[in-house]
């Protein structure tokens, strides 16, 4: 490591990312490290789920394509990784990675898992507690509660990788840490110094999602054009011990990084811009400017950090019924006026059989299904029913896509590509802030 | 004149609440934007699928509004019965809104493929 700044890449955003990206970024990007972000709101939930039924899961099921993809690259360049794709059982992903290793011939690597944030027990504790949603105590769905997890910070990370780990798995950390923690480590921040780590927060807002800084999400034709969209390259950060944070994208591929895509990205699930929070600081980016030094190389300055507030955020999964869904087809003339007929026969049959449903949804995928149902907007040639409905009951959920599917030869004229979607169970969740000291992180070497 | 003429957009969604940036070309746009694309007109324009409210931040140096907008999302990612739970598809709707303004202020603006230093005219 004999250069003065470190460089991270971002080699996945979300659970099902591409992977060919990150592949191109460990044999292109010449990486420190590299960060693979796993986990969404549900995930633990339902990867909890999984380990219950079988205690050898638990991690984020993609897990062993995307390390499998990399791994001969990173140990031989010496690239550390670090993910939270570990979700509710680190310790099994740890495990998979060293069979990994042998099974394709690689020397052993050193990995640390992270974990602490599993705090089921302790919010038990916590009925009265009012969830952030809408204040609602905890209590109310705790008997529902398939999983709690905090989200804990950068210093484990750092403290993973000074142990010597060459990769670092976790649980449940915010997505920005997992970006700060290597920074720390190589520059020895204080955990106080809070411009310091608002630099490395805003460094891991920008990466975290992927490709959404380097083109991804972005392209208009002929308004906001990407160069070569299909080879989308994946973003790194170069910082500095002094602060000086520059973004750049893998050499060789497509998209563009520039002050458009990267005030897009800034913003993203940002509300205050004064003030996002985070474990480990507090962001200010209302000074924050994007000065572009060349073609894909971005310079960002005027960040700002603040003192950490005094708890943790947590995010408690749990079961809340099912989601049954059916779609049918309709084309050609008066295909719209089908559609409405089809989505009446639908209900009234439901309602018939004696279901009844705390909430349907009934969309015209074509005219209203994704701004919603405004009069005036032109009809289309073709449009695609679609029922949604909730209950608490599973038999209640299934009979709507059947019911839709069964339009083909029960309904209007002319329904074709008709399909139930079958049933969904809904893992739900709310969230609650607990204080810092009932909840530890903990670094072991596996 | 719509916001599309003027600016580009991203969604995001945390929880029940949708979170669309609105970003201007330039700096003709950005006077326009800020003084016509209140949060009242986006909750208006947002009323038939977002309770709301609706809060307006802006962020001037970058020549952008960010619009936080609760209850927007079918009670959440989790637990939608929306077509697109996340609303990603929301930055579009805001992009249709229409304002007054001044008809000749950076209409039909576009960025090309991009990498200029900033996109103004």
């Amino acid at each position: 490591m004999a250069r003065e700044f470190l460089r991270i890449g971002c080699g996945a955003g979300m659970a099902d990312d591409r992977i060919p990206p990150a592949v191109e970024l460990v044999e292109r990007a010449e990486l420190d490290v590299l960060v693979f972000e796993c986990l969404a709101e549900r995930t633990i939930a339902r990867e909890t789920r999984d380990r219950l039924k079988n205690p050898a899961l638990g991690y984020t099921p993609g897990l062993r394509d995307r390390m499998a993809a990399v791994l001969p690259g990173c140990l031989s360049r010496g690239i550390r990784i670090v993910t939270n794709m570990g979700a509710a059982n680190p310790r099994a992903a740890a495990a998979l990675v060293h069979g990994l290793a042998v099974e394709m011939g690689l020397s052993a690597p050193r990995i640390a898992i992270v974990t602490g944030d599993d705090v089921t027990e302790t919010v038990r504790t916590m009925a009265d507690a009012p969830t952030l949603e809408d204040g609602r105590p905890l209590g109310d769905f705790l008997p529902f509660m398939a999983s709690a997890n905090a989200y804990l910070g950068a210093t484990a990370i750092r403290d993973a990788l000074a142990g010597g780990a060459d990769i670092v798995i976790t649980g449940r950390v915010a997505d920005p840490s997992l970006f700060l923690g290597p920074a720390m480590w190589r520059f020895g921040w204080s955990e106080t110094d809070w411009d310091k780590l608002a630099l490395g927060t805003i460094a891991g807002h920008l990466l975290e999602c992927s490709g959404q800084l380097t083109g991804g999400c972005f392209a208009d034709p002929g308004v906001k054009d990407v160069p070569d969209l299909a080879g989308l390259g994946y973003p790194f950060a170069d910082i500095w011990p002094d602060g000086r944070l520059e973004l750049g994208k893998c050499p060789e591929t497509g998209g563009r990084l520039d002050r458009a895509t990267c005030t897009e990205q800034l913003l993203y699930e940002i509300h205050d811009p004064a003030a996002y929070v985070t474990p480990d600081c507090v962001l200010d980016v209302t000074d924050v400017d994007f000065v572009q030094l060349g073609p894909d190389r971005v310079r960002v300055i005027g960040t700002r950090g603040h003192p950490r507030t005094e708890s943790l955020k947590v995010v408690v999964g749990y079961e809340d019924g099912y989601i049954g869904i059916g779609e049918m087809g309709y084309a050609g003339i008066n295909a719209v006026a089908r559609a409405r007929l089809g989505a009446e026969v639908v209900l009234e049959r439901l309602r018939r059989r004696g279901f009844s449903y705390p909430e349907m949804k009934v969309d015209l995928i074509g005219v209203t299904s994704l701004h919603g149902d405004i009069p005036g907007r032109p009809e289309p040639y073709e449009v695609r029913l679609r029922v949604a409905g909730r209950n608490a009951d599973r038999a209640a959920a299934a009979a709507i896509g059947a019911e839709v599917r069964s339009l083909h030869m029960q309904g209007p004229t002319g329904g074709g590509g008709g399909y139930s979607l079958g049933v969904t169970e809904v893992l739900a969740v709310r969230s609650l802030l607990v204080e810092r000291s009932m909840i530890r992180s903990h670094v072991e070497f596996v | 004149m719509r916001v599309y003429d003027l600016a580009h957009a991203r969604a995001g969604d945390k929880g029940n609440t949708s979170n669309i940036s609105v970003i201007a070309y330039d700096a003709n746009g950005w006077d326009v934007l800020r003084r016509e694309l209140t949060a009242a007109r986006v909750a208006a324009a947002f009323a038939h699928i977002a309770a709301g409210p609706v809060r307006r931040y802006e962020v001037p140096r970058l020549q952008a509004l960010n619009f936080v907008i609760e209850n927007a999302l079918g009670g959440g990612v989790t637990r939608s019965l929306a077509q697109d739970p996340h609303g990603k598809a929301l930055s579009a709707l805001m992009l249709t809104i229409v304002l007054d303004g001044n008809p000749g202020a950076g209409a039909g603006h576009g960025m090309g493929t991009g990498n200029a230093a900033s996109a103004s005219a």
